[in-house]
């Protein structure tokens, strides 16, 4: 046994460390070899959209031999991350104000002067249900039922829940109630919240994995989920927000990610988005059949109240209101633990 | 950390120490360096950002519930699981070493397995098994014994690695003079061998204890990231994500204070039972 | 080894019959219980784990293994792990040798010291780091923006934090051995005439290789299996900066396909680990 072991022993440890130490080796020359590569950072839902959007820009003369690394995540932490010095080429968030927060050490500060100011891609909130929907959630004021599970993501980090709460709030004024009944309405809602994910997709994980009766999220996420035959519904309610999502190109990005930008806002990039469940920002781009979606024939039908951020002011006055240290969000929050 | 193999079997040999030469110096120079840039200033800046805000920005930070729910659950948990595994680990090296039968090797294997398996792939395992799909009908998934269920996994080997070789060591004579008495198995086991080897489970046992209270991967998918099932490192980890580093920090130095008190503790507690062993 | 050694002679040999009846269910109850618990616990979720892999098919274990952003991560891992891996072998070569050999005030806290990191959460290994080297939050952050090196998200940060969760496995494993042998070959070795690299070489690497050799192995499956201070400090960039372990948790929340044939990859590495513990282990305890 010893003779064995005397014999083996070198062998196994040595070989173990000479097969990491040359991969490590060959790692290091290879990776650097990436250094062609675009790096995107984005939020979290985007990520099939953007998969198939990089695949087709490749396609393109445009595009040809790019290569991508990209980083997905909480919409919020993905921008303080850019700011702290991970490196980005090109930036897509959930909401304005993670993109102007770069401007002007990462961003130009005229990314919103194109055609379509910037923004690349639409969306609405929807709740998404259990398939079935077996507690008949048709709109927001179910959701403050008692008895009824929420599961929204945290302001904190993800763009997708400031749309969350944007949404329920404002319903209440489109329905013709005034900021104190809306103010009640966050309160009774916050208390049926029963997970607070980090992110979008998180959040979308969370639910689906058996946590909570009710998920708020984009309509895109949603469609997305069901497009990977993820067993939800989802209910468009009569009252929700226009989600409007900002991507730019970083200050020192090559010339290729400009190219990308092009591509994302052309009306070829906006059918790849709409296919992903995102509503178009082009006008007359029509998304034809979208898989996923409720009706995929019509897959983005008009919301009969639908607020939009002009509506309330701009994205300053609305982070004023919302989400500034002792605004209404913190304040409910802290209340309701 | 881990098997404490080659230290159990070493005596320290103190005569015969030099005095620093030049490059000895210089070696022992670059080495206080690199511990104080890599762990010394690091552990400070933790320290450090949770009382940035000064007292009331730490009480706040740890004073509010989905902390206080995260910390309790994290204490709690890893003094169960250290219990715990000072009992079955005991008596996993007991058998390991007192008895033999077939698939002995194998067992001494799959116990090294939550040493060597990264965290992330033990949570999935354990995902697998306890969580939604689960094949065996147990469904663990956001629950308190999901999570414990994730730390009895990652604390395995810990008191069975430090019992095991004290356990070899021991000397017979003790036990055979007892048996010979007449004193029964469970006697002689609680009066000689339990004493001789307190010391070592008591080390095993802060070795779980401190592993448990820093878990993160392992506990990360099972617990489902619902606040009344999630632990200390994962509330942190959340705070980092909302850039809120002064809660990451606080609650951090919570935390790493909670450790020190209980290794202090049961390093006391070793170190009586060696004294009286 | 049984519990009852047969040659002990017993002054009342009366009451051997009597005691054997007992210990031996006792026996195969602490047997099965301890069978029991460890097959039940780590055992049986492996293997439903590798179970349910075969059972998705080879195709898509051949498409998880070989994806692009997996395939970077190998690349990756092997990187950080193998540099963390080498300068924790030299720091643990280097300091045990100091320790065992010389005294200097300030040693037993040295000792002490070199303990703290691996018992500190993952977590907070991450956040130390990015307090200390994060270009907006950092102690360094200014200065190294200035200077343009990137320590967190970017492959520095990862070794460092990787370096810290496995910082003494190597030293702990060699200095008991270079305590116990002594300098007096190293000395005999010196009065000789040898100089310093030879006696490394010819007298202190071989007293100490099985040591160094086990250290080196729990060193890498460390190293390979690092998570949650990755997590903090990499940025989680697929293609760059994600190690195995991140593919494997971004594939496991986002409901893709893979998670389970890339922790397949991750345990049989893990086996093959410890296949080499397992031989390397001290012959005491065999």
């Amino acid at each position: 046994m010893a003779s064995l072991r005397a014999r083996s022993l070198p062998v196994a440890a040595l070989l173990t460390v000479i097969t990491i130490a040359a991969a490590g080796v060959a790692g290091c020359s290879s990776s650097k070899s990436g250094g062609k590569s675009l790096h995107l950072v984005a939020y979290s839902v985007p990520k099939p959209a953007y998969d198939a959007l990089t695949a087709a820009f490749g396609k393109t003369a445009a595009g040809k031999g790019v290569g991508w690394a990209s980083s997905y995540g909480p919409s919020g932490t993905q921008s303080k991350a850019v700011s702290n010095g991970q490196k980005a080429d090109y930036v897509a968030f959930s909401l304005e104000p993670d993109l102007t927060k770069l401007v002007p050490k990462f961003v130009a500060a005229n990314w919103n002067s194109g055609p379509t100011k910037g923004l690349v891609s639409d969306s609405i909130v929807v709740i998404a249900v259990r398939k079935g929907n077996p507690k008949h959630i048709t709109g927001w004021d179910d959701l403050i039922k008692p008895g009824v599970k929420i599961v929204t993501p945290d302001p904190g980090s993800s763009g997708s829940a400031k749309w969350n709460i944007l949404a329920a709030y404002t319903h209440v004024l489109a329905d013709g109630g005034n900021d104190d009944a809306a103010k009640d309405y966050l309160k009774k809602f916050f208390g049926n919240v029963v997970a607070k994910p980090s992110s979008g997709s998180n959040a979308t994980t969370t639910f689906l994995n058996g946590t909570g009766d009710a998920l708020i999220s984009y309509e895109n996420e949603a469609i997305a989920a069901r497009q990977k035959n993820q067993s939800l519904d989802y209910v468009v309610p009569d009252e929700s927000i226009l989600i409007e999502n900002p991507a730019a190109t970083t200050l020192d990005a090559p010339a290729s990610a400009k190219d990308f930008l092009a591509y994302v806002e052309s009306s070829d990039g906006q059918k790849v988005f709409a296919a992903h469940g995102y509503r178009p920002v082009l006008p007359g781009v029509s998304p034809g059949t979208v898989e996923g979606a409720n009706d995929p024939a019509n897959p983005f039908p008009t919301v009969k109240h639908l607020t939009t951020i002009a509506d309330l002011g701009g994205w300053d006055a609305v982070n004023k209101k919302f989400f500034a240290d002792g605004a209404i969000v913190p304040t409910i929050e802290g209340t309701s633990g | 950390m881990s098997a404490p193999s080659f230290r159990a079997t070493a005596r320290a040999s103190g005569p015969g120490r030099a005095r620093l030469g030049a490059w000895s110096g210089a070696g022992l120079g670059v080495a206080v360096l690199w511990l104080s840039l890599l762990v010394l200033l690091p552990l400070a800046a933790v320290v450090a950002k949770g009382a940035g805000d000064g007292w009331t920005g730490f009480w706040n930070a740890i004073n509010n519930h989905a902390a206080l729910v995260a910390i309790r659950l994290t204490v709690l948990s890893s003094l169960a699981v250290a219990a715990v595994n000072a009992v079955l680990g005991t008596l996993i090296a007991w058998v390991l070493v007192r008895d033999d039968f077939w698939g002995k090797r194998l067992v001494e294997a799959v116990i090294d397995i939550p040493f060597a398996l990264p965290t992330i792939v033990a949570g999935l395992v354990l995902l697998t098994l306890y969580g939604q799909q689960s094949s065996i009908g147990l469904h663990w998934y956001a629950t308190n014994q999901g999570v414990l269920v994730a730390l009895l996994f990652v604390t395995l080997p810990f008191v069975v690695r430090t019992v095991q070789p004290v356990l070899l060591a021991l000397d017979r004579e003790a036990e055979q003079a007892a048996a010979s008495l007449g004193a029964e198995p469970f006697t002689t086991f609680r009066r000689i061998i339990l004493p001789a080897l307190a010391p070592a489970i008591a080390s095993g046992a802060a070795l779980a204890f401190g592993r448990a209270m820093g878990e993160y991967g392992s506990v990360l998918l099972i617990s489902g990231g619902l606040p009344k099932t999630s632990v200390a490192s994962q509330y942190v980890f959340s705070k980092i994500e909302n850039d809120e580093y002064v809660s990451a920090a606080a609650v951090s130095t919570v935390l790493l204070l909670i450790s020190v008190v209980v290794l202090a503790l049961l390093g006391e507690v070793q170190r009586r039972a060696a004294r009286r062993g | 080894m049984t519990d009852v050694p047969p040659t002990v002679v017993s002054p009342s040999g009366s009451a051997r019959p009597a005691r054997r009846r007992k210990p031996r269910t006792a026996k195969y109850v602490l047997r099965f219980v301890a069978v029991a618990y460890v097959a039940a616990l780590v055992a049986m979720p492996v293997v439903v784990v590798i179970w349910r892999t075969i059972d998705q098919g080879a195709s898509t274990f051949w498409h998880a293994i070989t994806a692009a952003d997996a395939v970077h991560a190998y690349q990756v891992t092997a990187e950080v792990a193998g540099l963390a891996v080498l300068i924790n072998t030299v720091f643990g070569v280097g300091v045990a040798l100091l320790l065992a050999r010389y005294r200097f005030p300030g040693r037993g806290l040295l000792n002490v010291l070199i303990d703290v990191p691996i018992s500190i959460s993952p977590i907070i290994v991450g956040l130390a780091l990015v307090l200390v080297f994060g270009w907006t939050t950092g102690w360094f952050g200014s200065a190294l923006q200035n200077a343009g090196i990137q320590v967190i998200f970017s492959t520095p940060g990862m070794v460092l934090a990787t370096v810290f969760v496995s910082m003494p496995l190597v030293l702990r494993e060699v200095l008991p051995v270079l305590e116990e042998e002594g300098i007096e070959q190293d000395q005999a070795a010196r009065s000789l005439g040898a100089n310093a690299l030879q006696r490394l070489i010819r007298i202190t690497l071989p007293t100490i290789r099985w040591a160094l050799a086990y250290g080196v192995v729990l060193s890498v499956a460390r190293a390979l299996g690092e998570f949650g201070a990755v997590r903090v400090v990499s940025g989680d960039v697929s293609g760059q900066t994600q190690t195995l372990t991140l593919v494997v948790d971004e594939r496991a929340e986002q409901f893709e396909p893979g998670a389970y044939q890339l922790s397949v990859v991750l345990i049989a590495v893990s086996a093959i680990c410890i296949v080499a513990i397992s031989l390397l282990r001290p012959r005491g305890e065999r």
